[in-house]
């Protein structure tokens, strides 16, 4: 399983791609493989604020329905479009076609509380079990 | 997220098989059964355009034999088992004496005193006992055989040319809703051609023990058809494009056969039935609410009992639900009044909140390809 070094981690199976101020959020390639064929994600508004711990969207696949949970909190800048009609690239490419949302975060103090690479690859395995 | 790890979950036969092949395990009506392997929508993808092989060994089998054999069941079953001969199965309804649902399942009689019946796994013993209870007097033997049986159900329609290859009696004299005693790659067990999905195919019986060595051999000559397993999720979304009722969902004790569009499997000028006065009030009164096909018209997954609304006001709540792969669009399964049970009616499904335009549509949402006569 897939897990990049240079992103951070939510024990809800979250990364965060920091990029000075800048930060692009996704799911992880456990995340997605746990959910299934994804079909439909629910994104929030492009200017909207979101914040660390707390639902920012929805991702449902054929079984199930799952929330977001945001890395961290921040003004959304931009948001995946290519998700409404192909949803799929989150099974395809999370890490990459499959991203979710780019914010502008509020407090880059909060990215300390996260997960790195290595910690949360020992979650996963933890979860297999 | 969560993982099962409760080790009181029944396995099947075939497990080992399950895990090689990567199959995700979760626990269904208390066994620990595959959801999916490839994933979900590829699975039905197989099954629609070629071949699959399902894990059904979780539904129970019970046998039913002796001289008031055809009677005892006659009196159990909503349908007519006069309807039937040897080598022939039937759909039916076991109802309580108030009309509700004890179970939906199929009746096979292999001769006019000898009969199996399979049955919804989370039900096995609920109508074992009932069958027992309702037995009596009459000169029979029940058993339950569901510990010891394993089901497989290939599916697609590509089964009758893949199975020929490891059978010994010409498939195609098998038709629908028959079944033949059967050497499955020297196994005896029982080929049926039923289904659960809306494609021409066959659910074959066996003894649990023989169970993983023909499920090999079927893997071994499915090769040139691009045999895949299927999970339960593919189960469920290929039945609900089907339109076919699931227990526990559609129908329950409380639930009323009429309502749910099962009218067909029920003969109320048969000889007397448990639950054949309720049956015939239920039917005179007329159905308050009729099961219908909800559509989405725009993007969202619909769940069961996600409310479904007409201008805003609550009509129904959805029994199942889910994305059609087939069609690229959530489908539903909802009791409505009559009034908004015509095809074309415009509805909404309420999905966190958001009121998503939807409409009933004709079941079945697709037309099924099984091998009619």
């Amino acid at each position: 399983m897939e897990v990049p070094q240079g992103l951070k981690y939510t024990q809800e199976h979250e990364w965060i791609r920091v990029d000075g101020k800048k930060a692009v959020i996704g799911i992880s390639e456990f995340a997605q493989d746990q959910l299934g064929d994804i079909v439909f994600v629910e994104l929030p508004e492009v200017g909207s604020q979101i914040d660390q711990g707390n639902p920012f969207g929805v991702v449902e696949s054929v079984k199930t329905v799952s929330d977001l949970y945001a890395p961290a909190g921040g003004k959304v800048i931009s948001v995946n479009k290519a998700l409404e009609t192909s949803p799929e690239k989150i099974n395809n490419a999370p890490y990459e076609e499959g991203w979710i949302v780019e914010i502008e975060l509020s407090n880059e103090k909060e990215l300390e509380s996260l997960l790195d690479a290595d910690a949360y690859n020992e979650q996963c395995k933890n979860e297999m079990e | 997220m969560s993982q099962i790890t409760s080790s009181s979950l029944k396995t099947t036969p075939l497990i080992d098989i399950h895990k090689e092949l990567k199959g995700k395990l979760v626990a269904f009506a208390g066994w620990k059964m595959p959801i999916q392997f490839q994933g979900v929508i590829q699975e039905h993808q197989c099954v629609r355009d070629g071949v699959g092989i399902f894990d059904v060994s979780h539904m129970g089998e019970i046998e039913i034999q002796g001289p008031s054999a055809k009677s005892l069941v006659q009196k159990l079953m909503t349908n007519d088992i006069d309807s039937i001969k040897d080598n022939q199965a039937l759909y039916t309804l076991m109802c309580l004496e108030n009309g509700g649902v004890v179970d939906d399942l199929l009746v096979h009689r292999f001769s006019e005193d000898h009969y199996f019946l399979c049955v919804n796994a989370a039900n096995t013993e609920k109508d074992f006992q009932w069958i027992l209870k309702s037995a009596g007097s009459f000169d029979v033997t029940i058993r339950n055989n569901s510990q010891e049986t394993s089901q497989l159900a290939l599916q697609g329609k590509h089964s009758e040319i893949l199975l020929q290859k490891l059978c010994d009696v010409p498939l195609s004299e098998i038709r629908y809703y028959h079944f033949k005693k059967a050497k499955i790659h020297n196994f005896t067990g029982i080929i049926a051609r039923t289904g659960y999905t809306g494609e021409d195919g066959f659910e074959i019986y066996l003894r649990g023990v023989d169970a993983a060595k023909v499920l090999r051999s079927i893997f071994e000559v499915g090769k040139e058809f691009n045999l895949q397993p299927i999970g339960l999720g593919a189960r469920d979304t290929l039945r609900m494009e089907m339109g076919y009722a699931l227990y526990g969902n559609e129908i329950n004790e409380e639930s009323k056969p009429f309502e749910a569009g099962l009218g067909w499997i029920i003969k109320l000028n048969k000889q007397d039935f448990i639950g054949k006065e309720a049956l015939r009030k239920q039917k005179d009164a007329g159905n308050s609410r009729r099961l219908v096909g909800v559509r989405l018209l725009d993007r969202g997954v619909p769940r069961p009992h996600y409310r479904v609304l007409k201008n805003g006001g609550l009509v129904g709540e959805l029994t199942s639900g889910t994305f059609s792969p087939s069609l690229n669009t959530g489908i539903g399964l909802c009791y409505v009044s009559p009034e908004y049970a015509e095809a074309g009616t415009k509805l909404g499904v309420e999905i966190r909140k958001l009121n998503v335009p939807a409409e009933v549509v004709k079941l079945p949402f697709l037309s099924t390809r099984v091998k009619k006569d």
